[in-house]
This record gives C-alpha cells, structure tokens and sequence, in this order.
C-alpha cells in the first residue's frame, strides 16, 4: 500500500515535472485577446508555463485595448491574440516584432501554413481558421420538401416554400446589426459577386459598382425572411433565436457550430435537427459569398527580447498538439495544429477552404472601409435611399476618413 | 465677497480645473487640427492558412517612421477635418443647398450626413426629454411629499431608482423588454394585430423608446433636488393661501411652483447638458442605425478596427461648442450679475 502511494506520488511527479520541463520561461508574459471558448483553452494551456508570471486578460473589447496597451515602451501586453481584420491595426502603428528569428530558434513543431507572412516577415502564427457557412435545420427543410440550398438564390425559394408551408414565421437568419456585424454581411456578398473592394493597387474605394448594388438588393430580398428586429440582431442575438427554433437557414461563423447543440436551453427539435454545409455562392459565381479568416498570436514589439522569446515559448505551448488531445477542446474550432482531425462541426470551414473562398483582406485601410459600410447601410435596407444612395455615402464617409489617417491624398 | 478674496478662495480649484480639464481640452484641440501623417505604401505577399499567398499593401514602417519623426504631431491640416463629411461636411451642405428645391428635400440630404443626422436626433430628444423628466420630477417630489411619513422612505428609494441603476444596464433591461419577444413587444404585437409589427424597427417609434427612456432616466434626478426644495417650503404661505380658499393646483401654480424656480432652471441646466451628451441608451438599444448623437459619433470612431483620433477629437470639440451655445443664456446672465456685482 504504501509502495503504491509512493509510486503514485512519484509519478504524478514526474509528470508535473515533465510539463515543466516542456515550457519553462524567463521573463513576463502578458496576453491580451478576445473572449471566446477556444482562445480560453489556448490561454489556459499557456499558463502551464513556468519560471515567470503569465498574465491574460481576455475581453470582447481586446480590440478598444490591445493598440494602446502595446504602444508604450516597454509594453503592457508581450502578445495579442488577433485576426486578419485586427492585425492590421497593430502592423499599422508597428506595435508587433517579425517573428523570423525566434521562429527559427523555438520553430520547431510549427507547421509552415500556420505562419502569417507579410513581405517576407513572420507578422503571427494562426492556431485556428474560420469561416461563415450554412447552418440549416434538416428536419423544417424536409418537413418543407426542399433541397439544401447551395446559393442565395435557392436560399430565398426554400425560403419562401418554408414560410408559405407555415412552418416558420421568418426562415432566414443573419447577424445584420447596424455596424460591424452588417458591413460583413455585406463584405461577403459583395466579394460573391465578385467585387473588388479597391481599385486596384490603391486605397480609392470601389464599392459603389454592379457588384455592390446587387449585393444589396440580395440583401434587402433576405431581409424580407427574417425577423423584423434583424438590423439589432449581432450574431449573439441570431445564434440565440436559431436555437430557439425560431430561424430555418443562416449563414453563421463556423466557430459558433458546435455550441448550436450543447448550449443550454436548446430544444430537441434544434439538437436533432441542426446541420451544416459549405458557404453559398450567388449570382451564379463560383466563389462562395463568404470570408475566410485566422485567429493567431502576435509578440509585442516594445518588449525586451528575453520577454519576446518567453512570449513566444508560453504561446508556442498554448497551440502545442498537446492541446487538441482533449476531445472538449478539439470540438471547439477549426484548429490549424499539427494532429488535429476535422469534427463534424468543422466540415463547413473546410468547404469553404476548398471552394476557393476568399480571405478577409489585410490591408491598412480595410478597417475604415468596414465601419462605413457598417454605419451607412442601414439606412438602404430601412428602404430609407437608393442602393447606389448608399454605397455612394460609403464611399464618401470612407473617403473622409482616408484622407483623415492620409490614405488618401 | 470681494473679488481678491474670491481669487485666493478659488485658487486650488482654479489650479485643479486647469490640470484637469483646461489642459486636456487643449490636447484635444491640438489632435483635431492635426492628422496623421500621410501613409508610406507598399506591395507586398501576404501568405495566411487555407487561402495560400495573395499581393496586399502595407505600409512602409520605416519611410512612416522618418516622417514621424520629422514631425512628431503629425501633420498640420487646420479646418479641414471640422469642415469634411464626417463633420460638418460644408462642401456637402453647399451642394445639398444648390441642388434641393425644396425645404424637404435639403432636410433630407442634411440628415444624410452623419454630424447633421446626430443633431436632428439629439434636439428632439433634449425638447421633449428636458421639459418632461422636470415635470415628471416635479409630479413625482409633489406625490411623494404629501405620504404619510413611513412610507416616504420607501418611495424616495423606489423613485430613485431609475438612477441608481447604471445607464447601460437600465437601456439593455427595456431593449429586452421591447424586443418582439419581450413582454412590452409582444404585448404591442398583440394589440397592434400584425406578427411582424417590430418597435426596433421602426425609426420614429425607436425614438420614442428613447425618448421614454430618457425621462424614465432623468425624473429622479429632478425629483431629489425638488423634493429637498419642497422642504424649506414656507408653512406660512401656504396656510394663508388655503384660507384664502386656494385649491391644491392653486396652491401649486401660485405658491410652490414660484418658490422652486430657481431649482427648476438649475435642474434644466444639467438636464439640458445630459441630454446634449446623449450615449448609453444608443448603445444600449443597438439604435445606431435609427439615432446617432455626438457622443456615440466619438465612440464609433475610436472603436472601430483602424481608430480616427483626429475625427473623434474634432466630434468632441464641437460637442463642447455645442454645450457651450446650448448654455449661453445662462452664461450671459452670470456675466451680467458678476458686473453687476462690481
């Protein structure tokens, strides 16, 4: 009995032991990002590190903070957690180091598709990719003898078969919230159609064309199926009214997938009946009306280099293959670490890889762009003004902030 | 007092205020007549998982980095932010005034521009919610006045409640409740007949939820100051009008509502200052694409991916402009009673 205990004690630790040997780090590591179950997992793997304090504060906000708190010297946070739209942003207040070196020293184990370069240098290594696709419920398709749809245009018919058939009120979802969440809506669309956001090889916008007037119109024909609240509702809110049974078909992120049917509250009819499938096209494109996007981590610029190389070991760790071994965890994302076998929940992220689906575009003044769409939008699909009322709004309010951040001559 | 005492008196504070706000509004002057510089860009490949390399632009750290250096403020642009169309957008203005020929139609193109729409929505508010939340104040200190003295305790905390609880919360709780959902928007759904009648949206009923939610907000803060004043109520006065034979609404109209004048312009100052900086509630009701005020201005343009500091910086100049103009009267007359004074 007491050989056991020993036994035991020195095994747990060797393991303990083990663990520590694996990360070990020198200095401070503060970690700063956004707020969602698969980032948690990272963070947490992380902080197993030891040999120095490792800090994280995680929010929906990371965005309002991560700028200021990694523009002084030396900076609060060592990493962000960022995206292909967020990246930007810290790259263009050069607030985040090239990672070459460091990847060539502590590299090992990264694969070479989870490297973000830019120009040459290594801006972020991503750990997860993601995408908005369909999310339907098969049994309400049935039920209204339709097929899957497969573009926008076949999405309005089951639409309409499903609401004449009375089965539900407002079919369609969509995270069409005046701001952010409606100018990606839009992006989606728009690069279906395939529109191009800029003239090419400069910052003038161009999405006052073809492309964009029909992105609209299709947009105002789904708004017709949804519910009449739809320019309120962020993609919290559509998830929300999608597992109350209340929504047939909507393209949504695929990171929201596999919480459809586990979160609590979700009723029998959306647990049995809830499938995915790869993004839409529209318009007869063959590029699918959708964004492909990363999620990865960054090391601040404004720290000294024994920071730098701990930052870069903690978080090496918290996307180690290691992590994924946890059924839980591997679930939650679409997880670009070496081991890892899509999930079910994962196979509309990986169509939408293969149908050639475009990545959200990384460049300096995409991000003003957005918030134009966002705020002007609305007031088309309010029928308050004409498409090209609007998108020509966008361009002007883009403009005035491009020539402000002196994009724009 | 005399004025050399008045200075030594006010000194501290003087010194305070000039630190704490003086200085920081010269800061955001300086950032509003200053922009960034102008962006060195490049080509570059960007390579990213799943969708493999693509030529991007970025920009030229190093060229942008000299600039900087060079001048440190950025660079010099006057007037130009204040007068482009995210502000007060006078080229667009001008074209709109060419081009309408009717009132309407330039009202409409004016409500077009974000700075012009903003205002539209925040005089409306401050007309109807700064008269209304005094009155209900006023109505609320009357009621809870004349209770019998065990149960104005518990009243005075129910009254003030509205205040006591944060502005965003107290927006989020009613924006549940008017979703077609929730209990006040189905019950309109009921007694309106039609399934797909939304309160959210609909632009003039989002504004009047707003607008409701204002008074709700502000009547407490109304209700404190006028109930404190109802307290040094002369009893005199008010007897000899009830012999007089003066009826409650007499007494009301000719004895207490003079009696509180003075409080009622102190508490449509602040109201009207409130007002002017209307925010939470926007937020909170996700009415961005019905209602905009400055402040929310301000707040979308530092929370968006790329942050307009010069834009919010200019948005929030004129908001002090705004209060300024908005306050005037009164200032005017303080000069007056301060030469008086001499």
């Amino acid at each position: 009995m007491y050989f056991k205990k020993i036994a035991l004690a020195s095994s747990l630790a060797l393991f303990a032991g083990g663990a520590a040997q694996a990360c070990e780090v020198g200095a401070r590591v503060n970690i700063v990002g956004n707020e969602f179950a698969a980032i948690q997992a990272v963070v947490e793997k992380a902080k197993e590190c030891s040999g120095a304090e490792i800090e994280s504060n995680l929010t929906a906000d990371h965005q309002k903070i991560n700028l200021a708190g990694m523009q002084g010297n030396p900076a609060e946070y060592t990493t962000a957690i960022v995206a292909n739209s967020s990246i930007v942003a810290l790259m263009n207040d050069d607030v985040v180091r090239p990672l070459n070196d460091l990847v060539a020293k502590h590299g090992d184990g990264l694969s070479d598709t989870q490297l973000i370069r830019v120009g040459g240098d290594i801006m972020a290594v991503a750990f997860m990719a993601n995408a908005q696709h369909l999310m339907y419920r098969k049994d309400i398709l049935e039920q209204a003898g339709v097929e899957v749809p497969t573009t926008y245009e076949e999405m309005l018919e089951v639409a309409e078969a499903i609401r004449s058939q009375g089965l539900v009120e407002n079919p369609v979802g969509g995270a069409y919230a005046a701001g952010w969440n409606l100018a990606q809506e839009f992006n989606n669309m728009f690069l279906g159609y395939g529109g191009e956001h800029f003239k090419a090889g400069s910052a003038e916008p161009n999405v006052n064309s073809e492309a964009g007037i029909k992105a609209l119109n299709m947009m105002k024909a789904l708004t017709e199926y949804m519910n009449p609240d739809y320019l309120t509702h962020d993609s919290n809110a559509t998830n929300a009214e999608y597992r109350a049974g209340n929504i047939a078909v909507m393209h949504m992120w695929g990171s929201r997938a596999s919480q459809q049917t586990t979160t609590e509250g979700v009723t029998d009819d959306v647990k049995n009946g809830h499938a995915i499938a790869g993004p839409l096209t529209v318009g007869g494109g063959e590029i699918p009306a959708s964004t492909l996007w990363w999620d990865g981590w960054t090391v601040a610029k404004n720290v000294s280099d024994e920071e730098a190389e701990a930052t870069f070991l903690a978080m090496k760790n918290g996307i180690a293959p290691s992590l994924i071994e946890d059924d839980e965890v591997a679930k939650l994302a679409v997880w670009l670490i070496a081991g890892y076998e899509p999930t079910d929940d994962a196979k509309g992220v990986f169509a939408a890889a293969q149908k050639g689906t475009k990545a959200y575009p990384m460049l300096p003044y995409m991000g003003l762009l957005h918030t134009a769409l966002g705020n002007e939008l609305a007031d088309f699909l309010q029928g308050k003004e004409s498409a090209e009322q609007a998108l020509a709004d966008v361009e002007a309010a883009y403009t005035a902030a491009a020539k402000e951040k002196g994009f724009l001559q | 007092m005399r004025h050399k005492t008045f200075l030594w008196f006010f000194l501290p504070t003087g010194a305070a205020m000039i630190l704490f706000i003086f200085m920081p509004i010269i800061s955001v002057l300086m950032q509003s007549v200053y922009a960034p510089h102008e962006a060195v860009l490049e080509e570059v490949e960007n390579c990213v998982p799943l969708v493999g390399c693509t030529i991007e632009t970025k920009i030229n750290q190093d060229a942008t980095a000299a600039l900087r250096e060079a001048e440190p403020l950025g660079r010099f642009v006057g007037l130009e932010i204040y007068k482009d169309r995210g502000h007060l957008a006078t080229e667009e203005v001008k074209a709109a005034w060419a081009e309408s020929e009717t009132w309407g139609e330039f009202r409409e193109k004016l409500t077009n521009l974000p700075f012009y729409r903003a205002m539209g929505f925040t005089l409306t508010f401050i007309i109807f919610v700064t008269p209304l939340g005094i009155i209900l104040g006023l109505a609320i200190a009357l009621a809870v006045n004349s209770l019998h003295r065990h149960l104005k305790g518990l009243m005075i905390f129910f009254s003030l409640l509205p205040m006591i609880v944060t502005p965003l919360i107290g927006s989020l709780v009613l924006f549940w409740m008017i979703d077609s959902r929730g209990i006040i928007g189905s019950a309109l759904v009921g007694l309106v007949g039609d399934p797909n009648f939304s309160l959210k949206a609909s632009t003039g009923l989002m504004w009047v939820a707003l607008i409701v939610y204002g008074i709700w907000h502000a009547a407490p803060f109304g209700f404190v100051v006028f109930y404190a004043g109802l307290q040094t109520l002369p009893k005199d006065q008010l007897e000899s009008a009830q012999i007089d034979g003066a009826t409650r609404w007499q007494q009301i109209r000719y004895v207490v509502i003079p009696h509180l004048m003075p409080l009622v312009t102190f508490v449509g100052l602040i109201q009207l200052m409130d007002n002017f900086k209307i925010f939470e509630p926007i937020v909170g009701f996700q009415a961005s694409a019905h209602a905009t005020s400055l402040s929310w201005i301000i707040y979308n343009d530092m929370s968006g991916e790329t942050r307009q500091l010069s834009a919010a910086s200019a948005t929030s100049v004129l908001t002090i402009l705004g209060v300024a103009i908005l306050l005037s009267p009164v200032l005017v007359r303080t000069w007056h009673d301060f030469k008086g004074a001499k």
